[in-house]
Formats: structure tokens, C-alpha cells, sequence
């Protein structure tokens, strides 16, 4: 065995070794990697900056942990920057773990709104955020795009009450409001296929403003959309998590990932480089012994 | 933070740890996390497909008037019996003799699957799809707005591009006629241009893979060792080279296997290495 | 029956849906509204035969002493903890006999499966089931610290629940995902070889997109390489997932028609 085909068969946890070295180095050196806000990611912050007072955000969150290292952050720099603007949240959780991750993420941000910010040069002040009046979280129903069809006809004919037992026409915020007609725009942050069904389901049949965020594995496939216009923003995983909380000014923990983010992908990158040199020198050396053989 | 808190991310932290010992190989640790929370999942999926289903759906109207127990028997909407029964004909799949009764309620299901998703995915998928694919090409900006940039995905250049290579990429999986000629020719440009788009994806797929380590490493540090750093109204000395310790821990762990791996190659020459 | 009537279902139900959506009327509407709402209903039965049949694999698991059996008793007292979370809040402060409670639950319901499966001693684990299940009743009448709520939705805001669920089911969940993290890295350096034109253009849009944030290259290549990567997303990226969006497209309209039509029945099993 020759230099060459040692640096193509490698064990495996070799390379799982200096991953993890360099991830762990790379986590403690505090270094800071600029983030280049994308324009599909851009999109999505102008659209929820220049709303209304009072306006309905929709925010449907369709992920299970698996992925909610990717969507997270997203759904807390979004939540975060609807509530400081005073939008009211609309959440539905259409995957089997999700009702947990939402009302996790609610509780969290919920706490975090108590204290004073200032996003982008304006101070917010602290202000509390109550269930009824500033958001409504509906839960779950199974059979995702059915619940889309339903609530496309009337947010109470599949969720009559909320995730929490409290009929919806008792809430205060759930007043007049009956179906999307009545929502300002959707911002989906999903980790599973709903996305598609919120693309060709919901916004196909009711004509809403939508847009996605998703994790990276899924971000590519969900270009056409933007291209024909069925959705007006992608946040494509860490990094376009790590652009919304550019944009927001309000840095967690996907900015924070990327400077780990980008040692990971030198690595990776090292290794893929190491594999064809080996491959590469071993079939010049195969090809001359060949020849000389011969 | 108080000490149930602490307690509570220690308990995650080593399911945490239990799980990432599957990178040196499967062992009882990893076992007893993925069985625990295979059932834990099932149990909290129960509770939800009961407190977000079946009390909303079926028995919240009986709520009013206090008996909660008989679904729908007794209330304004009998026939909500209906699609209680059906979803229990489900239930005869396990019964050899009755499963073909379950047909019934998945027939319905299908048939209202089948019937909503063929105009919309026609309408979301392919007619929009269409139309955005034949948008009039931007000529007076072909190669880019405001002066010659070829990386400009708004220039004409670029829209035609899109357009031949949708093209080309739908002519590569038509495979009715044989890809020979000018046919063979667009084909083979429209795979040129779908390992492009393939590759890209799998960019973002290690970017998404990789983000989900960090996440559990920022998990243990910032929730975890910093938690107990913070340990509220007790501060305890002893907590304070938690957070090193981890790292050490870890950096223990790789350096002791490293040595036992490279002691293993030096010993067995002829030993392959596991894939 | 049998094949028929399934069928039937199917083309009435396909076909009044695929009518709705052309021609909304009122009272289409008002079915249509009725068949979406019994869809669901529908939906939380057929959920809860999967965990069911989980429950039943584990059983059978430990009752033929499979590979790894012993760690089906983890999944299945996993199971019943929750169940019994889910269902149960505290009232005050204090925790009472809350925990000797749910322990008595787990153990009753894992004896009951130990009764089932042992093919000696059936009796003395249909005792201790008899036992715990003694235990549990009695705390559960006279202890005053917890209370039951299955008919209203408090037990999702129980402490116990909220807390299992952050505490064990998130970090485990993330964890396994995590660990492809390292399984992709050895995948790349593998399989990624520039053997072909089209594995060489593979891995130079992957690299470039991998690449796309690195401030380090700037020096050298500007601000071309995020550019670069953008373009290459909105583009070429674009052209071939519209393809195969059409692509896939086509094929759910063509399956959705085959399907109302009875040409294609694998759904009967």
C-alpha cells in the first residue's frame, strides 16, 4: 500500500476525529465570519418590516429537533422580529414533534421579549407577550395538506380550539379572523415535505404571500418557486438563518455557528482534496506501471 | 438556574453524549437512547394525536354540558359518529379475517387525496412552473444589468439559460426516444446542467449536516456547562471546571483512541480498516 | 365488497373533489367543508394504529427474546412515561407521591407484557402487575399533590411533560441527526472523485457553494466566489429542479387520475 491509496481509504473516524477537533477548536477561538445577506432572504425581512400594526403574521412551524438546529434559530429571529414590531403570530405545527418545538420556542422568545432591545439603532421597549393577544398557537391535526384545504375555509373547522384547549372564538386576536384571507403573509419554516404542500396546497389555491424556510438539504429544490414567483423568499438553513439575524440585528445562535460552519467546510473540503490527489497519482502510477509492463 | 434545571440539562447532556458514542461503533449507551426516545416519541405523539385530535375534534362540544365521555352521542352533530366509526374500521388491519373492512376509510381518504392533489399540483407544479419558464427574456439587459456581469441571475443571458436548460434537463428524462443527435446533444447538456444543481444541493446538504453538530455542541456548552457555571443562588466551586471538562473529556476520548487505533496498525499489519 | 366497493369510494370521492375545485357551489361547499373535517377525524385513528403496531413489534420483540430485546422494556416504559405525563398535572408545589406513582404505572404495564411473553411464571407477573397497578390506583385516589385531566388539555403545560420533551426527546432526536454530520464528511471524501465531466462539475458547484461565505479567499477572489454561488442557485440549480418539478408534477397528476380512475390499486395492500 503506497502512499497514494492510503490517502484514499483513510478509516473513517479518522476523519470523524479531526472533524470534531477542528469543530471544537474553531468553536472556542472567538473569531467573526461576515455574513452576505442574499436578496431571497432579504426579501422575507422587508416584507415583515414594513407591516402593520396589528397585522396577522402566519407562521406555521413544520419541524421535529432533528432539524431544529437549521429552523430555530429562524423561527427565532422571525417570531422575535414580529413581536417587536407589535404583528400579532399565527403558528400551526403540522409534523408529528413539532407542537413541542413551537411551544418551546414560544416560552423562550416570550421570556426574551421582557427585556429592553435595540434592533437595527431603535429600542424596544420590555413588554409581555400573552396567548390570546399577541399570538395563537393552534397545535396539531394530522394529514397536513387536508388541514391546509380546511383552514383555507376556516382556521375553526379544523382547529376548533388551540393547542392549549381554549376555544378560538374566545381568543381576542382570533376575533374576525376566519381564514387566510385575513393573514398578512406566511413565512413556513419547515423540515419536512409540508413545504411543498404549503406551496401547491394553501398558496396554490388561496393566493397568499409565502414564503419558506427550510433546511439546507431542501433549499435547492425550492428555487423554481422563487423564480416563478409562487413564493417570495428562501431561508436556506444555518446560513439563511445566519442572514436573518444579519438582517434583524439581533445575533443567536446561527451567526454564531457560521465561523464553526466554515472550519467544518475546510475540512470537508481538504478531505474531498486529499481523496482525488490520491486518486489521481494512483491512476498516473497504474497507467506507467501499465505501460512499462507492456 | 436552579438545581432541577441543572439536573435536568446534565440528564440531556449525557443522552447527548450517549448518542455521539455511536461514532467509535454502536454500543449499549447508544442502544439505550435510541430505544428510549423511539418510545418516548411514540408517547408524546399519543398525547398530542389525543389532546390536539381526539378532544377538539370529537368530544370538545360535550365539554359545555359536562360529559365528555360518549364522542358526539348525545350532542348536537350525531352524525360526527361517521367518521369516528370509519377511522376505527382502521383499526380491523391487525384481524386477518377483517382487514379488507379498513380499505373503506383509507379508499376515502385516498379518493379525496387523489381528487384535491390533481388540480393543484397541476396548477402549482407544472402550469406555473410553465409559465415562469417562458417569460419574455430581458434583451436590453442581456448581459447584465447596468454593464457586462455574467454572474447576473436577472440578465437575459442568464433567463435564456434557465429556459435551455429546463429545456434540456426535461429532454434528458423523456425517454421515449433514444438520445442520439441533435436530441442526444440537448440531453446531454440538460445532465450537465442537473449535476450542477445536484451539486449545489449537496453543498447545502453538508452545510445542513454540519450545522446540526454545531447545534449540539453549542447545546452543551451554553445550556449545559454554562448552566451549571450559573448555578443562581448556590454558586458552587465545584462547577466551574465543568465547562473545560467537557473539552477534556472529549479531547481524552479522541487521543485515547488514537492511540489505540495507530497501536492497532502497528501491531497487524494486514488488519483493513472498518468502512 | 371486498374490491369492489373501495373502489367506488375512491372514484366518488376523487371525482366530487376534482368537481369542487371547478365549480364551487354552496352546497359543494358544504360537503366539501364536511369531507375535510371527517378526513381528519379519519386521520387521528390511522395515526394511532402506528403506535400501536410500535407497541406490538416490542412485545413481540421480548416475548421471542430477538436480538437487543432488553431494550424494548426502554422504549416501552418510555411509552407509558409519557402517556402518563401527558396526562397528569401537578397541583401545588409540592410533588407528593407523583413519581412512586408513574413508577407503579411503567411497572404495571411492563409486568403485564412480561405476563404475556414469559411462558413460565405467568401467575407471579400477573401478581406484580396486580401489585403495581394496586400501588397506582391507591396513590392515585388519595394522593392530593396531582390530578388526572384527559377530557381538557392541561396536560400539555404539565411540568413533566414539558421537561421530557425538552430534556430527552430534543437532545436525543438532534444528536442522531448530528451524527450525519460525520457520515456526510466521510461520504464527500470518498465518493467526491472528478472521474467524469460530469462528477468534476458536481464537485466545483458544491465546493463553490461550500465556499460561499469564506472571508479568507476575498483577498484573492473578491466577492466573485458569493456571486459565484448565488448565480449558480438561481440558475443552473434553478433550470434542473424546475425539470424535475414538472417531472414529479406530471407524475402525481398521472398517479392522482390513475388512482380515481381504479387503474392503479396498490393502496388496497
Amino acid at each position: 500500500m503506497n502512499i497514494f491509496d492510503k490517502m484514499m481509504s483513510l478509516d473513517r473516524r479518522w476523519v470523524f476525529l479531526f472533524l470534531i477537533v477542528v469543530c471544537v477548536i474553531a468553536y472556542i477561538v472567538p473569531f467573526e465570519v461576515p455574513i452576505i445577506v442574499e436578496p431571497e432572504v432579504r426579501s422575507i425581512f422587508n416584507f415583515i418590516d414594513t407591516l402593520p400594526k396589528g397585522a396577522i403574521m402566519f407562521i406555521p412551524l413544520d419541524y421535529d429537533p432533528g432539524s431544529m438546529a437549521e429552523l430555530h434559530p429562524m423561527t427565532w429571529a422571525i417570531v422575535e422580529q414580529c413581536w417587536r414590531k407589535e404583528l400579532k403570530v399565527l403558528m400551526t405545527a403540522l409534523s408529528q414533534n413539532g407542537p413541542g418545538m413551537a411551544d418551546q420556542a414560544l416560552r423562550d422568545i416570550a421570556d426574551s421579549m421582557l427585556v429592553e432591545k435595540t434592533y437595527n439603532g431603535v429600542t424596544y421597549p420590555p413588554r409581555e407577550i400573552i396567548n390570546g393577544i399577541d399570538y395563537c398557537f393552534l397545535g396539531y391535526k394530522p394529514y397536513p395538506s387536508m388541514v391546509m384545504l380546511a383552514m383555507g375555509q376556516n382556521f375553526r373547522l379544523p382547529f376548533p380550539l388551540d393547542y392549549y384547549g381554549v376555544p378560538l372564538d374566545s381568543l381576542p386576536m382570533m376575533q374576525g379572523v376566519n381564514n387566510f384571507d385575513d393573514i398578512a403573509g406566511a413565512v413556513n419554516i419547515s423540515g419536512t415535505n409540508s413545504t411543498d404542500y404549503w406551496i401547491s396546497y394553501a398558496q396554490g389555491r388561496f393566493n397568499f404571500p409565502l414564503a419558506i424556510g427550510v433546511t439546507g438539504v431542501s433549499t435547492a429544490q425550492y428555487y423554481p418557486y422563487l423564480g416563478s414567483g409562487q413564493i417570495f423568499g428562501i431561508m436556506g438553513g444555518m446560513l439563511g438563518a445566519a442572514e436573518y439575524e444579519e438582517l434583524a440585528d439581533n445575533p443567536g445562535n446561527a451567526k454564531d455557528s457560521m465561523r464553526i460552519q466554515l472550519a467544518a467546510h475546510l475540512v470537508i473540503i481538504g478531505f474531498v482534496i486529499i481523496g482525488n490527489v490520491g486518486y489521481f497519482m494512483n491512476r498516473r502510477q497504474k497507467k506507467r506501471m501499465q505501460r512499462e509492463g507492456r | 438556574m436552579d438545581f432541577t434545571t441543572f439536573l435536568w440539562t446534565t440528564f440531556a447532556a449525557f443522552l447527548t453524549l450517549c448518542t455521539f458514542s455511536f461514532l467509535y461503533k454502536d454500543n449499549p449507551f447508544y442502544k439505550f437512547a435510541e430505544h428510549l426516545v423511539v418510545g418516548a416519541a411514540a408517547g408524546y405523539f399519543t398525547i398530542i394525536l389525543w389532546h390536539n385530535g381526539m378532544i377538539p375534534k370529537l368530544m370538545y362540544d360535550r365539554l359545555d354540558d359536562g360529559s365528555p365521555w360518549f364522542l358526539y352521542l348525545d350532542s348536537s352533530a350525531p352524525w360526527y359518529l361517521l367518521p369516528a366509526i370509519l377511522g376505527m374500521l382502521m383499526w380491523t388491519r391487525f384481524s386477518k379475517n377483517y382487514s379488507w373492512i379498513s380499505r373503506w376509510p383509507l379508499a376515502m381518504y385516498i379518493g379525496i387525496g387523489a381528487g384535491a392533489a390533481v388540480p393543484l399540483e397541476m396548477k402549482a407544479r407544472v402550469n406555473e412552473q410553465l409559465v415562469a419558464m417562458m417569460a419574455p427574456i430581458n434583451w436590453s439587459d442581456f448581459f447584465g444589468h447596468g454593464g457586462f456581469n455574467l454572474l447576473d441571475a436577472t440578465s437575459g443571458l442568464s433567463q435564456l439559460l434557465v429556459f435551455v436548460g429546463t429545456l434540456c434537463a426535461l429532454i434528458y428524462f423523456f425517454f421515449s426516444k433514444a438520445h442520439t443527435g441533435v436530441f442526444g446533444g440537448m440531453a446531454k447538456f440538460g445532465i450537465w446542467i442537473l449535476m450542477i444543481g445536484f451539486g449545489a444541493s449537496f453543498g447545502f446538504t453538508v452545510m445542513a449536516r454540519i450545522s446540526l453538530f454545531i447545534n449540539r455542541m453549542q447545546y452543551l456548552d451554553q445550556q449545559w456547562i454554562v448552566a451549571a457555571l450559573d448555578l443562581g443562588d448556590t454558586p458552587n466551586e465545584a462547577y466551574h471546571w465543568g465547562f473545560p471538562f467537557f473539552f477534556y473529556l472529549l479531547i481524552a476520548v479522541v487521543v485515547g483512541y488514537t492511540i489505540i487505533e495507530i497501536y492497532r496498525h502497528v501491531t497487524s499489519k494486514d488488519v483493513t480498516s472498518p468502512q | 365488497m371486498k374490491q369492489q366497493f373501495p373502489r367506488l369510494l375512491v372514484l366518488v370521492f376523487g371525482a366530487f373533489l376534482l368537481f369542487q375545485f371547478f365549480m364551487p357551489h354552496e352546497k359543494s361547499e358544504w360537503l366539501y367543508e364536511y369531507l375535510l373535517d371527517w378526513i381528519i377525524i379519519i386521520g387521528i385513528f390511522a395515526l394511532a394504529i402506528g403506535i400501536w403496531s410500535l407497541i406490538r413489534v416490542h412485545v413481540d420483540k421480548i416475548k421471542n427474546k430477538k436480538i437487543g430485546w432488553q431494550y424494548s422494556y426502554v422504549t416501552l416504559a418510555g411509552l407509558v412515561g409519557f402517556i402518563v405525563f401527558g396526562f397528569t398535572i401537578r397541583n401545588g408545589a409540592e410533588w407528593g407521591w407523583y413519581f412512586p406513582f408513574v413508577l407503579s404505572v411503567v411497572g404495571m404495564f411492563l409486568m403485564i407484557i412480561q405476563a404475556m411473553a414469559s411462558r413460565a411464571k405467568v401467575a407471579m407477573f400477573a401478581g406484580l402487575a396486580g401489585v403495581f397497578a394496586l400501588t397506582a390506583l391507591l396513590i392515585g385516589i388519595f394522593d392530593k399533590a396531582f390530578s388526572f385531566h384527559f377530557a381538557t388539555s392541561e396536560g400539555l403545560q404539565a411540568y413533566m411533560f414539558v421537561h421530557s420533551f425538552d430534556f430527552i426527546l430534543i437532545p436525543i432526536f438532534a444528536t442522531m441527526f448530528s451524527l450525519l454530520a460525520f457520515f456526510i464528511a466521510s461520504a464527500a471524501y470518498r465518493a467526491f472523485r472528478a472521474r467524469s465531466i460530469m462528477a468534476t462539475l458536481l464537485l466545483l458547484s458544491a465546493i463553490i457553494v461550500m465556499l460561499r461565505f469564506n472571508p479568507y479567499l476575498e483577498p484573492v477572489f473578491g466577492s466573485y466566489i458569493s456571486q459565484t454561488s448565488s448565480w449558480l442557485m438561481n440558475v443552473p440549480n434553478l433550470a434542473a429542479q424546475r425539470a424535475i418539478v414538472m417531472g414529479v408534477g406530471l407524475g402525481i397528476v398521472a398517479t392522482g387520475l390513475k388512482v380515481i380512475l381504479g387503474i392503479e390499486r396498490k393502496y388496497m395492500g
